[in-house]
């Protein structure tokens, strides 16, 4: 094992620049799919918090009366999951909202009617699957004397569209980018075989098995996805420090929000994956030269 | 333990060797000699399959080289030790390092492999150039390693193309005594060369003499 790895250190330092472009392209490929990676995280957490765990608000018409209320719960209920409900009536929340907005107490005073609707508050299970959320809300708002549902549709609506679009935008690249890091450490153990085509012909004739003569190209290739993980993840890391505090306080007028970098689970997966890239792109090549 | 029978071997449509039938016994010390061109380094080639497409059989202890699987390749050529006649020496390895190779190739353990390395090196006289590359090294020298590096592994069968054939004749002497001390260990040697004025001064052996591909004489030295 120590033989094997001084070998592949040893070609690494023959081959600097070769070696060099190939760690920079891998890096350069972690980099941009932990950009996205980093997005997506953010984005998936915005809509989390902005959906407030999965709350919703059913406005019911000026028909409703309270001997009503069991009915429509159990109806409601059987629509779909549903963790919480809570019934607000007109009055009680025109009191809270006297309670609530000290300054304009004078303006809720002179009101006569209470211009409010009766209300029921929901919490929803699986809120965190937007699809879910919707259908369950159109087949609530199909109920006779509901009048409105809401559920923050609009905004969250239009911001899925957005998110999805560089969800998509985002794996093309990402796929793009590890095809073409794979792609150049595959050329960088065909190159690094080639330079040594005489060394390997020699190994061969002094009785070296296939497993020998390959192992140094696997460390290489290996070792080469590792360095690029790391160093793409390093930058990524640096990009961060600069701009989240930024964007951060930038945000902070509309919500509060903070930009939190890559899970450690995210973490090992990518260096894992490029670390599986530098192998299998040196096992692609052998398979080929070896073929 | 080595048997040629019938063994043909064609370069497009020139024949190098022609109907070779030939046995060689465990420990016998063999002379391949005959003009350049004549076919040695290709029986040679063939014995450790860097030919591997011939016509005929060749059995090595047993085994039928026209039928060995790609996994039992590297154990049957680490029974060899092989001094190439272009030395095959990797250019940017050191002198011990390309001797230490055919050990750690074999999975020995690093103290064996350097307490081996170095014994050979200095019965070859080359441990002060232990170090060296061999491009830094005169032809005689790199021959020497060439011949350290096929002893070291202990084979039972030294295969050596002209192991003497840039050294002057002292030195050519002092590796045939070399190759001499493995034979009386048991090892069997074949050596090709053309240079039958240096064999006949070798106490004991067989001259297998060819031509243009042909064995013409098969003799036993006084
Ligand atoms: N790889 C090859 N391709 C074509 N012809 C070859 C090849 N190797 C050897 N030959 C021919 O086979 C004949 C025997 O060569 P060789 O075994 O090297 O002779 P020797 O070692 O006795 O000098 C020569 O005519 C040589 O030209
Ligand atoms: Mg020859």
């Amino acid at each position: 094992m120590r033989h094997f790895l001084k070998r592949a250190l040893a070609d690494i330092r023959s081959n600097k620049i070769l070696n060099l472009i190939t760690i920079i392209t891998i890096s350069l490929s972690i980099l941009v799919v932990s950009v996205f990676l980093l997005f997506f995280e953010n984005a998936g957490r915005v809509i989390e918090s902005w959906n407030q765990g999965g709350r919703a608000m059913i406005y019911l018409k000026e028909e409703f009366n309270v001997d009503m209320l069991a009915q429509l719960k159990t109806k409601i209920n059987s629509l779909g999951d549903i963790d919480k409900m809570a019934y607000i009536s007109k009055t009680k929340a025109l009191d809270t909202l006297k309670k609530n907005t000290a300054f304009q107490t004078t303006f809720l005073k002179t009101l006569k009617d209470n211009p409010l609707p009766d209300a029921l508050e929901i919490k929803i299970k699986s809120y965190k699957n937007f699809k879910t959320v919707q259908t369950l809300a159109q087949n609530i708002k199909a109920i006779d004397i509901v009048d409105d549902i809401e559920y923050g549709q609009s905004w969250l609506g239009k911001f899925l569209k957005i998110f999805n679009l560089f969800k998509i935008t985002g794996y093309s690249m990402c796929g793009f980018f590890f095809l073409m890091a794979l792609f150049i450490t595959a050329n960088t153990v065909r190159l690094a075989f080639y330079s040594r085509r005489l060394e390997v012909e020699i190994m061969r004739l002094v009785g070296a098995t296939e497993t020998f003569i390959k192992a140094p190209f696997y460390i290489e290739g290996i070792m080469q996805g590792f360095f690029g993980g790391v160093l793409g993840l390093g930058a990524l890391l640096i990009t961060y420090l600069m701009v989240s505090s930024e964007i951060t306080q930038s945000l902070a007028s509309y919500v509060h929000f903070d930009i939190r970098f890559l899970s450690v689970k995210i973490i090992m997966f990518i260096i894992f994956s490029s670390t599986f890239l530098g192998w299998f792109g040196c096992y692609l090549s052998l398979k080929q030269i070896f073929k | 333990m080595i048997r040629l029978f019938n063994v043909s071997k064609r370069f497009g449509g020139k024949l190098a060797l022609k109907n070779i039938s030939l046995d060689i016994e465990q420990g016998e010390f063999i002379f391949i000699s005959g003009p350049s061109g004549a076919g040695k380094s290709t029986l040679l080639k063939i014995l450790y399959l860097a030919e591997n497409i011939f016509e005929g059989q060749v059995l090595i202890d047993g085994m039928n080289l026209s039928r060995i699987s790609s996994s039992k390749l590297p154990v049957l050529r680490r029974r060899f030790g092989i001094v190439f006649q272009d030395f095959k020496l990797i250019p940017s390895r050191t002198a011990y390092e390309n001797i230490a190779l055919v050990l750690e190739a074999a999975g020995q353990k690093p103290g064996f492999i350097k307490k081996k390395v170095m014994q050979v090196l200095r019965s070859t006289g080359m441990e002060k150039k232990a170090n060296a590359l061999p491009l830094t090294l005169s032809g005689g020298e790199q021959q020497r390693v060439a011949v350290a590096r096929a002893v070291v592994g202990d084979p039972s069968i030294i295969l050596a193309d002209e192991p003497t054939g840039s050294l002057d004749s002292a030195s050519a002497r002092a590796i045939l005594d070399f190759l001499t001390e493995y034979h009386k260990k048991g090892v069997t040697i074949l050596i090709a060369s053309h240079d039958l004025h240096l064999m006949k001064n070798t106490i004991q052996g067989r001259i297998i003499e060819i031509n243009d591909g042909r064995i013409i004489q098969k003799d036993i030295l006084p």
